[in-house]
């Protein structure tokens, strides 16, 4: 039997084979000494487990807290800001990805600035903006990279495209973010706003795009380290499915692992040639602050000091404001983000929080918990 | 944001770093820089923000899709023989030996 496409796709989202495994999933559950909490980190896990309605196959026992990886939902207003104001300076053109376009800052969000007549263009990928920048030699493009692991190596590329034509208009503001890190924080936190030592944590589905570039190797410390079991899982709803029960096998038979679902996709070393190409152009950041989370130590990367004229956040350092910007008041993000409650538990939920007008950093994407629970009927 | 999309490879342009790669019928242009010492025609690769990411390994995914197939038999057994059982109990239960 070869393999088809069509397989990839059906495959893995057949009905009856999800059945199958949430019967697995009770049998195996009935073992378990005490239920058990386990996070999905990424937004794509999340957006698969509400939109098939994985939650409701499964046993109480087992819980699902909604992670962090949506880098669109964590981005500081700050950083929006900044592209805000860039995309407003004159002969300026701001190139940044699609998810980017309803995400508001203080001032408003880049649609927002588009419609007051700065040049803001949305693209599909990242040798877009090279396109731009070639045909406008007279202006100066910025791309404004956001993005885990999985989306870095892209961003290097278009690096990589520019420096080989000698282009000398295009820039770049990075706001690339890293996995391991925040999960880092979620179980073992140094900040002062989050009190971690109360997280209800007790297993992990690993983000597994991410994995694809950075390899399952990340996530060695958790099991190690910190006690935390990790099965790295593909995002169609049948992998979702085979990953929770191997993470209740691993409860039940008292292991403690990494282990990888998505094999057909994810090694453990991941791709080198990715890695080496993001490691030319990147370096680490001290601090980064999450939207709902505060600042975590190593979260985040920045150009590396060579690749300095390339720099936005350099170039126009004198007109981009350096203060942090409170998240609002009424947003429990954050409490939802290390599982301390249910979106449904936040007073502005769906009130004066929609996905339309989001308060809080969880509203702000499709992939974010709270819009999740908004657009599937807050069923879980 | 993540997410990425199975597609198949069609045709592999080295000189210039991409491939024509085909999803589900659409037919586009990709990066392969990452992949490119290794990438062929006929290869299936995931594709993310224009690049392909890497080559999906086929002995692994017919390995799940064989794993997924044998549950569902055994599922299907189970049920069967579920089945039979409460058939032949009922009969039990049958005061003259389920002949009526």
């Amino acid at each position: 039997m070869s393999l088809q496409l069509k397989d990839l796709y059906d495959k893995f989202r057949d009905p009856a084979t999800i059945k199958a495994l949430a019967k697995l999933i009770g049998e195996e559950a009935k073992k378990l000494e005490r239920p058990i909490n386990v996070m999905e980190v990424c937004g794509g896990h999340t957006h698969t487990i509400m939109k098939y309605g994985l939650k409701q196959l499964l046993p109480e026992s087992i819980e699902f807290i909604h992670g962090p990886g949506c880098p669109v939902c964590i981005m500081p207003k700050e950083r929006i800001d900044h592209a805000y104001i860039l995309a407003q300076q004159p002969d300026v053109i701001l190139v940044t990805l699609g998810d980017m376009i309803k995400v508001p800052g203080s001032k408003g969000s880049l649609q927002d600035a588009r419609s007051k007549g700065a040049d803001v263009r949305f693209v599909y990928s990242p040798l877009d903006a090279l396109k731009i920048a070639v045909e406008n030699p007279d202006k100066t493009v910025i791309f404004f990279a956001i993005g885990f692991e999985t989306t870095t190596p892209m961003t290097a590329a278009l690096m990589d495209q520019a420096i080989e034509r000698g282009l000398k208009n295009l820039l770049f503001h990075i706001n690339h973010v890293t996995v391991p890190e925040v999960m880092k924080e979620l179980i073992d936190s140094r900040d002062v706003h989050v009190d971690s030592y109360n997280n209800r944590i007790d297993a992990f589905i690993g983000p597994s795009h991410v994995s694809v570039i950075a390899g399952a190797k990340i996530y060695e410390p958790f099991p190690r380290a910190y006690h935390r079991p990790v099965v790295v899982s593909g995002f169609e709803p049948v992998d979702v499915m085979e990953g929770v029960l191997m993470l209740v096998k691993q409860f039940s038979e008292k292991r403690c692992e990494l282990e990888v679902q998505y094999r057909r996709s994810v090694t453990y070393e991941g791709n080198l040639k990715a890695q080496a190409m993001i490691n030319k152009y990147f370096e680490k950041r001290g601090l980064f602050k999450w939207r709902g989370l505060g600042n975590i130590p190593d979260s985040a990367l920045k150009l590396r000091d060579e690749y300095a004229k390339f720099d936005a956040e350099k170039r126009y350092a004198d007109i981009l404001p350096k203060e942090e910007i409170e998240d609002h008041k009424l947003c429990i993000c954050g409490d939802i983000l290390r599982g301390m409650a249910k979106p449904t538990e936040c007073q502005v939920f769906s009130t004066a929080c929609k996905p339309s007008s989001p308060l809080g950093s969880c509203m702000v994407s499709s992939e974010g918990a709270c819009a999740a629970y908004y657009k599937y009927g807050g069923v879980m | 944001m993540c997410l990425s999309i199975p597609s198949k490879v069609v045709e592999v342009n080295k000189d210039e770093v991409t491939a024509i790669v085909d999803t589900m019928g659409v037919k586009r242009k990709v990066g392969i820089d990452f992949i490119a010492d290794e990438v062929e025609e006929g290869d299936y690769v995931l594709i993310h923000i224009g690049y392909a990411m890497n080559i999906i390994d086929e002995e692994d995914a017919l390995e799940s899709i064989k794993v997924y197939q044998e549950i569902l038999e055994k599922m299907d057994e189970e049920q069967r023989q579920e089945v039979q059982e409460s058939m032949v109990k009922e009969s039990d239960n049958c005061p003259n030996g389920g002949v009526t």
